[in-house]
């Protein structure tokens, strides 16, 4: 970076993330009944065939239905007919809960993100746009008319109607409505930054020309809006992979529930002539079609198989709250396997701005020299570091001495890493200590000065002094006479070493970039925690430092804001663009900060992780749950086999041994719904720690909990 | 009782020690790097690939490694079928043997080109010399390299390694490791009192009555046994299998056997670690299948030991070991050592009756053949003990918060396909559902001899030892066609041997080339990963915990789906003894 990316006006919100989130603004009212509504809705046949493991759910409750009308449907049972009808009948209630109960998880979730978008589409009520036309005149459409490439004018007190670019104009915009940043924002054509809008937020002041970058519902709060209201989800890679086994598993017992009856009729016939009639008639009923479809049911994953599409859509939500716009659930998946962060020093590490702490003068000049001189180069200089500069100067008893409208200012840039004023043929400059020693030796002896384009050695003590400090030197000098060295003081981000050391325990690595020189880099470096930095970077190292990381098969990820980010962001896994950034640079990204953070970044890992971990942890539990059912169901519908001994929960009968486990099957998912949701608690432990954890907590207490949790229900059922 | 334990402790003491010795010498074979034999064996190699035309240097793909041993199987198949279906015509027929029934022809061939040896005949009266020394024999050596060729392919690719080439691998694995050890074994089971001779069978009279005379089968046996065992084929060359004398004569051919059968899928897993450089995971993988092993040889010692309550009753007495179906010259301690072992490595070879163990030798042996891993079949074994390995990391490694990732490469959606499919589906298809499908009908296809729990734990054993590539029999079914000599003297071949022979056919071809197919392309699509660096987050699969998780997750996705058949088997059999 150069040493102007580093001095861009990041906004970094002041007091902590949780007072910053947007959730207040969410209306999450009345979420609860239509989740009521919405879980009955989704019986249709059309959405439970999505989903494997609840679709044999399905069609195991129609089957049952069907037998609670007629239990003769598949031969005569020979129990008391309408004592069967009962059992059925409750059989078909507790199996068509445990689907509602799955609908109703996802419908919560969807409820959540529909809230959370509603709150986003509220910014962008139709508003109508002044489409500028190409001789010149000004048509007022609706904004939803506008089109890609059309250019609108936006007046004072207008809501900007889409998102674009502004091309012509200044003015300052109120991006509350995204961002809830009070403070407006100043917007320009060309400044990389500022020339970029949202559509929703409103224009305070003047008059800019917007070019539209985006088609009305392509634009980022579109695709959230997509996202988190589910109806756009598509699964992301490991959740399909989790499918797939669950579809597997889901297969194995309907093939183990498909043969049982085969078995008990083989061992029925022989305890016909052995035992007794009523012990091969016990055995058949074990093996009854709709106690087969409840063996079934509790033995297929449908916790993690009924709760899988809710945990999905409330990681996404999760993101939302953030204040984040991802724009793939993929992205939010991969944000859990970064291995390398890479982090732009200014903004992100440090406070984004540096301010002037000290004048250190060389060459023989005196501070109130120094000052004056460091205050006429900057006095075109809007930079908050220039301000700083100017503010110290003042402070050290300079004053601008000369008419700024008889002088000019230079601007910075990237080539010649200097700026300053020209007055009166005087040429005064500030920048990187090398670009300003290149300047006074190419000045040298041209204006005729005493020590014309000498170099002091004082000069190299100074730049070394400052930068052991972790300050940024920024030598000035008039003409060809170098006069000191302006220290600019860079603060890192207070908390971030904790974090970083966090981030390091998980296994993340983290690289810092900046413009600054290899000394100044390593004190900030050393300062702030990270693993690596790579000093006096220029955009093109972002690019190369992501490949390289990626060679090796790492999963990297960076944020950005500028244009030329715009490549990088597209080559990293993940993404973070500034919403103050430019249209390039969002595009590129495959998410944007609404609150333009950049140290987010790190919290979007968190949510990974967490949505992963949840993923992991119910469907462990899920599958250790099957220990507990086995025990309960098996022994009691085989008793007449003589297998009774097996049943070591000491469950009262068949019957109830059945309906407990189905109880327990269809609650258990109602349970887990808060947890689906907020996702399981995230610890930044190393992965043998993490392991231990949640093996104990869901492997452990998958394997126990439902044999407590079906004992209970069989004490408290009125069966015999 | 503690004689006995001290035995078991011994046998397994001298099958661990030999694993890092045997699986260097594996890892040195399939590296190509310098072995004893070289001097002897590079020339005749040379001129195999030459002849055969196999450019040795080319690896190959996952698909391309597995129609390799598609097609190979076949043709090697189909020789057995001619050879077989002609022996009455070929040389080396000393008894005359006429072929045996078209089904049995059929069954016999599948069964040792698939490593299985479910034998649905007695070999001294249905065989030949030449279809027991060319067919079969032939088959012991081909399908049990074929299988440790599928492991080291399955292991190269697990650890990113290019899979191989099957024809080198496939000469390499006779050449270097079952040829060397069969000519040393069978020579020194020889000399313990094995017959090896081309000579008719020996027609003696017997003590009783000298006025009978009696025919005692014998033939080239010794080099049969060495490679049934060192393959894990299973394959007896009489009926009752290393129970006959002249298969396992004594305690030292007994304990011969033994290691041989363990010794090559216990150096697997150590060639897995030393392909990866870390023998400590080695030994962490290799202590699952021993813990479960000793823990099936424990619950199946103890029943025998305890014996038969209704027996002890009649004999009055608290306690008479269970002698029922054993040689005494092995006594329970090395029935049991032999039963548990033979059917958690997928040998199939037995030296007493299975049928006539306590229910928990029941219970011990079939769980043995669904789980499949207990060191499992030659090469396959390992590699479904990997396979497992991965659906453990799938399942529990999302718990880390990462995509589940083994050995640096991500488990995506095309592992689990493979890996669920293979484990988890193929197995229930081949055995729960032929199963249901005999004991719908137990009369007019099983033949079940003794009906109840016992019964069906014979028609589930049939199969599982089919599915599993055992072979080794519960017996007690009709499932033996009658030879051709008894067909001409009166005998109709029966319907229930017709079923048998054909619905285990596709027990053995679907539990072996489906996962053979599966695993390669599993380890194919691992091979070609890009590795992901170690760090603090990645989960460690080399640890206690992790082994301890595996096991879980083995004994919860693999075992649990034959629960409810062990529990109408061998289980309730056990409390219906108990009961009396």
């Amino acid at each position: 970076m150069s040493s102007k990316s580093d001095s861009r006006p990041y906004r970094v919100p002041s007091g902590s993330r949780d007072t910053r989130r947007h959730t207040p603004k969410v209306n999450m009212s009345g979420l609860y009944q239509r989740a009521v509504k919405e879980a009955f809705v989704k019986l249709d046949p059309r959405v439970q065939v999505r989903n494997p493991v609840m679709s044999v759910v399905w069609v195991g409750t129609v089957i049952t239905f069907l037998l609670t009308i007629d239990p003769n449907l598949f031969g005569t049972v020979q129990a008391d007919i309408n004592q069967q009808r009962l059992l059925n009948g409750l059989i078909t209630f507790i199996l068509l809960f445990t689907i509602v109960f799955a609908n109703f998880a996802e419908a919560v979730a969807e409820g959540r993100g529909k809230a959370q978008a509603d709150a986003l589409r509220s910014t962008r009520t139709d508003t109508i746009a002044r489409k500028l036309l190409p001789d010149g005149s000004i048509q007022e459409i609706n904004s939803t008319e506008l089109r890609r490439g059309d250019q609108v004018k936006v007046i004072a007190g207008d809501m900007i109607p889409a998102d674009g670019e502004v091309t012509a104009g200044i003015g300052s915009v109120d991006e509350s409505a995204i961002t809830g940043e009070s403070a407006p924002v100043l917007k320009q054509p060309g400044t990389d930054i500022a020339s970029s809008v949202t559509g929703g937020t409103r224009l305070l002041s003047d008059e800019l020309t917007v070019r539209i970058t985006a088609d009305p519902g392509q634009g980022f709060i579109d695709r959230m809006i997509s996202l988190v209201e589910g109806a756009e989800r598509t699964k992301t890679p490991n959740e399909i992979a989790l499918t797939v086994l669950l579809a597997v598993l889901t297969l194995v017992f309907l093939i183990v529930v498909a043969t049982m009856p085969s078995l008990t009729g083989y061992i029925a016939g022989f305890l016909s002539t052995a035992i007794g009639e009523q012990a091969a008639a016990d055995l058949r009923n074990g093996a009854s079609v709709a106690i087969m479809i409840s063996l079934l049911v509790a033995l297929i994953p449908t916790t993690i198989g009924g709760l899988l599409s809710a945990i999905g859509i409330a990681g996404m939500d999760r993101v939302a709250q953030f204040n984040v716009i991802a724009t793939s659930g993929r992205a939010v998946e991969a944000c859990g396997d970064i291995n390398t962060l890479v982090l732009d020093k200014t903004g992100t590490i440090t406070l984004g701005n540096r301010l002037a702490a000290e004048f250190i003068p060389v060459n023989g000049h005196s501070l109130e020299e120094v000052a004056q001189v460091a205050l006429n180069a900057s006095v075109f200089d809007e930079t908050p570091e220039g301000r700083s500069i100017v503010a110290l100067a003042e402070r050290s008893g300079a004053t601008v001495s000369f008419d700024p409208k008889l002088a000019e200012g230079v601007e910075f840039s990237a080539r010649t890493r200097m700026s300053g004023t020209d007055l009166d043929g005087q040429e005064i400059r500030k920048g990187a200590v090398d670009a300003i020693k290149g300047f006074v030796r190419s000045r040298s002896g041209s204006a005729g000065a005493s020590r014309g384009g000498h170099v002091p050695n004082t000069l190299d003590q100074a730049y070394e002094q400052v930068s052991r400090l972790g300050g940024t030197p920024l030598a000035v000098c008039q003409n060809d006479d170098i006069y000191g060295v302006i220290y600019l003081k860079d603060t890192v981000k207070p908390g971030l070493r904790e974090r970083f050391d966090q981030l390091r325990r998980m296994g993340v690595r983290t690289i810092m970039l900046t413009g600054d020189n290899r000394i100044t880099a390593s004190v900030i470096a050393q300062e702030a925690g990270v693993d690596d930095f790579i000093a006096e970077a220029t955009p093109e190292d972002k690019i190369d430092v992501i490949r390289s990381e990626q060679a090796q098969g790492k999963l990297v990820a960076m944020t950005g804001d500028g244009t030329n980010d715009a490549p990088a962001l597209a080559q990293a896994n993940v993404g973070l663009a500034m919403n103050s950034g430019t249209q390039a640079a969002k595009e590129a990204a495959n998410m944007v900060d609404l609150d333009s953070d950049p140290t987010k970044l790190i919290d979007l890992i968190t949510i990974g992780k967490q949505l992963l971990i949840t993923r992991g942890a119910l469907t462990t539990f899920s599958v250790a749950n099957d220990i507990a059912k086995y025990f309960a169901i098996i022994p009691t519908i085989f008793a007449a086999a003589g297998i009774g001994v097996l049943n070591i929960m000491g469950l009262k009968s068949a019957n109830s041994a059945i309906i407990s486990a189905l109880i327990y099957n269809a609650l258990i998912i109602l349970v887990l719904i808060p947890l689906a949701l907020r996702g399981v608690q995230f610890r930044p432990l190393t992965a043998d720690q993490l392991l231990r954890r949640n093996i104990l907590i869901y492997g452990f207490g998958g394997v126990i909990a439902p044999f407590i949790a079906i004992k209970l229900i069989d004490v408290i059922l009125p069966f015999s | 009782m503690l004689q006995g334990w001290i035995q078991i402790a011994l046998t397994l003491l001298i099958v661990v020690v030999i694993t890092p010795f045997f699986g260097r010498y594996i890892v040195r074979v399939f590296q190509e790097q310098r072995t004893i034999l070289d001097p002897i064996l590079n020339p005749v190699e040379r001129l195999l690939y030459s002849l055969v035309g196999v450019r040795t240097k080319e690896n190959m793909t996952g698909w391309q490694y597995a129609r390799a041993i598609l097609y190979s199987n076949i043709v090697m198949g189909l020789l057995i079928v001619f050879i077989i279906a002609s022996q009455g015509w070929l040389p080396l027929n000393p008894a005359g043997v006429p072929a045996p029934t078209w089904d049995t022809t059929l069954h016999t061939a599948i069964s040792f080109i698939t490593n299985t040896n479910q034998q649905h005949y007695s070999g001294e009266t249905y065989l030949s010399y030449a279809s027991q020394m060319w067919g079969l024999g032939y088959l012991m050596f081909t399908s049990a390299a074929t299988g440790i060729a599928v492991g080291i392919a399955f292991i190269r690719g697990l650890t990113g390694r290019p899979l191989g080439n099957f024809y080198v691998d496939l000469i390499r694995a006779i050449t270097r490791v079952l040829l060397p050890i069969s000519v040393v074994g069978a020579i020194a089971l020889m000399a313990a009192g094995i017959p090896e001779t081309l000579a008719d069978p020996l027609v003696v009279r017997t003590l009783e009555d000298p006025g009978i005379s009696q025919a005692i089968a014998r033939g080239p046996v010794a080099h049969f046994e060495i490679i049934k065992e060192l393959g894990e084929n299973g394959g007896g060359f009489f009926a009752i299998n290393s129970a006959h004398p002249f298969e396992n004569p004594n305690g030292l051919t007994n304990l011969i056997q033994l290691v041989a059968i363990l010794s090559i899928p216990t150096s697997l897993i150590y060639a897995y670690g030393i392909y990866t450089n870390n023998i400590k995971q080695a030994w962490l993988v290799y202590s699952i299948p021993f813990a479960i092993l000793v823990a099936l040889i424990i619950v199946t010692a103890i029943a025998e030991y305890n014996g038969n309550p209704a027996v002890n009753a009649l004999l009055g007495v608290d306690r008479a070991t269970n002698l029922e179906g054993k040689e005494v010259r092995f006594g329970w301690v090395q029935s049991v050592l032999y039963a548990v072992i033979t059917t958690a490595t997928m040998c199939g070879a037995v030296n007493s009756l299975h049928d006539s163990f306590m229910p928990n030798g029941g219970f011990s042996t079939l769980s043995n053949l669904f789980l499949q891993i207990v060191f499992g079949g030659q090469g396959t074994g390992t590699a479904y003990l990997f396979a497992y390995l991965l659906l453990a990391v799938f399942v529990t490694g999302l718990m880390v918060g990462r995509t589940p990732e083994f050995l640096g490469r991500k488990i995506e959606k095309r592992e689990v396909v493979l890996a669920s499919f293979l484990i988890l589906l193929v197995h229930p298809i081949a055995i729960l559902i032929p199963g249901a499908i005999a004991l719908a009908f137990p009369d007019q296809l099983a033949g079940i001899s003794n009906p109840g729990f016992h019964g069906l734990s014979q028609v589930i054993y049939e199969y599982a030892s089919a599915a599993a590539n055992n072979g080794s029999g519960f017996e007690g079914l009709g499932d033996s066609q009658p030879s051709q000599i008894a067909i001409a003297s009166g005998a109709t071949p029966t319907a229930t041997a017709l079923w048998w022979n054909l619905s285990t056919c596709f027990s053995m071809l679907a539990g072996r080339y489906v996962p053979i197919v599966s695993l390669l392309l599993l380890a194919d699509s691992m091979s070609r990963k890009q590795p992901v660096p170690k760090t603090t987050g990645t989960l460690r699969t080399d640890t206690g915990l992790f082994t301890g998780v595996t096991i879980g997750v083995i004994l919860i996705l693999g075992a649990l789906e034959f629960f409810p058949v062990l529990a109408l088997g061998p289980i309730a059999e056990a409390f219906q003894i108990a009961k009396g």
